[in-house]
């Protein structure tokens, strides 16, 4: 099957030395990993080309993909802005103000939770209880955990991340 | 100060290096137990030691371990639950960031007694960035010859790998994370047959929390019984608590079991008191899963006697004035905390992650959901209570896995002790409109 999207030369040796971590006969086990490094590879979404490509590397059916990658919330299956800014709406972070987080982002960028700012920079996204729960209220970005938010610290973030 | 196993050397600086960490007595028991154990000893001492899962279920680890099939032809596996995502629960992380070799080298004692030549460590896939912490530390072991073919010059072998969960709560139960390290959705399977029996690739497994892990080492090299003389009664050594919610001082303790409720909330070497100077309403003492309780109810049992942190304590008196251990995530509610509008968020979590398997489930936790979330928002209705007690029933125990139980009592247990505010919120929906509304009288003031 000929598909549009590739692994770099990098994400091929990684996702082989990956498959060597399973006894032979079980790479499907990659299969989490992998969807992973395309979805890195991918500017942080899952496309059907892309998962037909993991499918094809792995030997596996289309569906046992698919299916796969709409059951864990880390894969998005629509594109996304450049920073998803993930921020935790369980219990102990609502305890510490998460929904003030929340509302404090949706009014400065504009946008409702799920959506992507029109520039393609960020998308907001709320997620279940990150583990953070002694330093809340949080949020995720990338591989960054931003614990303990006020107004000022998001205002940095923010800044930072270029709006 | 109490005993510390497992955070005795936190203080130390580079810990996470493998000669700073074998410099406080780290990998000495993979040492003692490939040299001068069999397999089946470092098994017997762990049952000695009467250590119980610390992921939630308390189960007896020996005896788990006890289980695992033998000369079944195929190779055995140990599988570390690293997954941690039971709301209020941090304690794992908190481990895995600051002290990654004790974790490692308790998967490599573990191995050796269960027989397991390749051992993963299941982690949530949103750690990112201790999965490179955990991998250094994984190289660290195999340069010093803890990891890989004959270790230490035995004849035992060991491969160790860290496997991404894709983000998903239901993969904490192991049977649920198996199948997701299989390259599958994160669907429970129906039990039995146990892991112990037919787990991962269909060969006999044994999953443990990071935290029951990390205390093999402390365990093999001190013997069993010196465990278990520390705690009370049935619930041995050290526990960590992650303590949340609205304390002064949130954070990671490890605490001896049996130490007074009152002591861990209230005193400065713990969580300090409540925030604010306000009065405590309400504890989740085990994880968002098990039942909530009232302050009088967390700080003494029914019988009047002291609550102490301990598996039987603390469920002394059963669901009707008792809660759980559960993971050690430890929720305090001040007095302004909203109890409708938290189990509303907890259901929410709960539908959110119920995989849809088992349809009382499916089905139950969206229906909570929303009769909730009518009644927080002062669209409810008198019946709506024991509505929601008849769905909570409905799903308990009716389902694949735990899940349902875990939805079901943080609704049940609010309504059993704070049935007052679920019927404010319907009889005053103006009085509760503004999400951060005053505190929600007594029966007595209203």
């Amino acid at each position: 099957m000929e598909t549009k999207f590739q692994f770099s030369a990098e994400a091929i040796t990684l996702a082989n030395k990956i498959i060597n971590r399973y006894p032979e006969g079980k790479s499907k086990s990659a299969l989490l990993p992998l969807l992973h490094i395309a979805q890195g590879e991918n500017k942080g979404w899952l496309s059907v080309e892309a998962m037909d490509y993991v499918a094809v590397f792995l030997k596996l059916q289309p569906i046992e993909v698919y299916e796969v990658a709409s059951f864990y919330t880390m894969y998005n299956l629509k594109p996304v802005g450049k920073y998803v800014l993930e921020v935790c709406r369980t219990g102990p972070c609502c305890l510490n103000g998460a929904e003030d987080v929340i509302d404090y982002l949706q009014n400065k960028l504009g946008i409702k939770v799920g959506e992507t700012t029109p520039d393609g920079k960020f998308t907001i996204k709320t997620v279940e209880c990150l583990a953070s729960c002694g330093t809340a209220p949080m949020m995720q970005v990338g591989m960054h955990y931003h614990e303990n938010l006020s107004k000022e610290k998001i205002d940095g973030l923010l800044e930072e991340f270029g709006k | 100060m109490s005993k510390k196993i497992l955070l005795e050397h936190i203080a130390t600086p580079n810990l996470t290096n493998i000669d700073v960490y074998m410099g406080t007595g780290g990998y000495k028991s993979v040492e003692k137990a490939v040299k001068t154990m069999t397999p089946d000893e470092v098994t017997e001492e762990v049952k000695k030691s009467g250590l119980r899962g610390r992921g939630g279920a308390g189960f007896p680890t020996g005896m788990k371990w006890s289980f695992l099939a033998k000369n079944t032809g195929k190779p055995s596996y140990l599988v570390c639950n690293a997954d941690e995502s039971e709301p209020g629960t941090f304690k794992d992380r908190y481990l895995m960031e600051h002290n990654p070799h004790s974790l490692i080298e308790g998967m490599i004692t573990s191995s050796y007694a269960l027989g397991a030549n390749t051992s993963y460590i299941y982690m949530r896939g949103e750690f990112t960035w201790i999965f490179p912490i955990l991998e250094k530390a994984i190289d660290e072991a195999y340069s010093k010859g803890f990891l890989g073919k004959n270790i230490l010059g035995s004849d035992y072998s060991l491969d160790l790998y860290m496997h991404p969960g894709g983000g998903a709560y239901i993969c904490g139960e192991e049977t649920a994370l198996l199948e997701s390290l299989e390259g599958k959705r994160g669907n429970p399977r129906i039990k039995p047959p146990f892991p112990a029996v037919w787990g991962l690739y269909g060969c006999p497994t044994v999953v443990n929390n990071v935290e029951t892990i990390a205390d093999v080492p402390w365990i093999v090299n001190h013997g069993g019984d010196e465990f278990a003389k520390i705690g009370i009664g049935r619930s041995t050594g050290t526990k960590l608590i992650s303590a949340c919610g609205n304390i002064n001082k949130p954070g990671v303790y490890e605490i001896e079991l049996g130490l007074p409720v009152e002591e861990f909330i209230f005193s400065d070497e713990y969580c300090g008191g409540i925030a604010g100077g306000k009065k405590m309403k309400a504890v989740v003492a085990g994880g968002s899963s098990v039942p909530i309780l009232p302050a009088e109810l967390i700080l003494k049992t029914a019988k009047g006697e002291p609550r102490l942190m301990t598996y039987e304590s603390l469920s002394d008196g059963g669901f009707a004035t008792g809660t759980m251990l559960g993971s050690g995530g430890f929720i305090v509610f001040d007095e302004n905390a909203c109890i409708v509008r938290n189990t509303w968020n907890f259901t929410q979590f709960y539908h959110h992650e119920s995989c849809g398997q088992c349809s009382p489930c499916r089905e139950g936790t969206g229906w909570m959901e929303k009769v909730l979330h009518r009644i927080e928002n002062g669209h409810g209705n008198m019946r709506d209570i024991d509505l929601l007690v008849d769905v909570a029933r409905k799903i308990e125990g009716n389902t694949i896995c735990p899940l349902g139980d875990a939805a079901a009592w943080p609704v049940a247990s609010a309504i059993r002790h704070f049935r007052h505010e679920f019927e404010y919120h319907i009889l005053h929906p103006d009085k509760v409109k503004d999400r951060n509304h005053a505190p929600v009288p007594t029966l007595q003031e209203a």
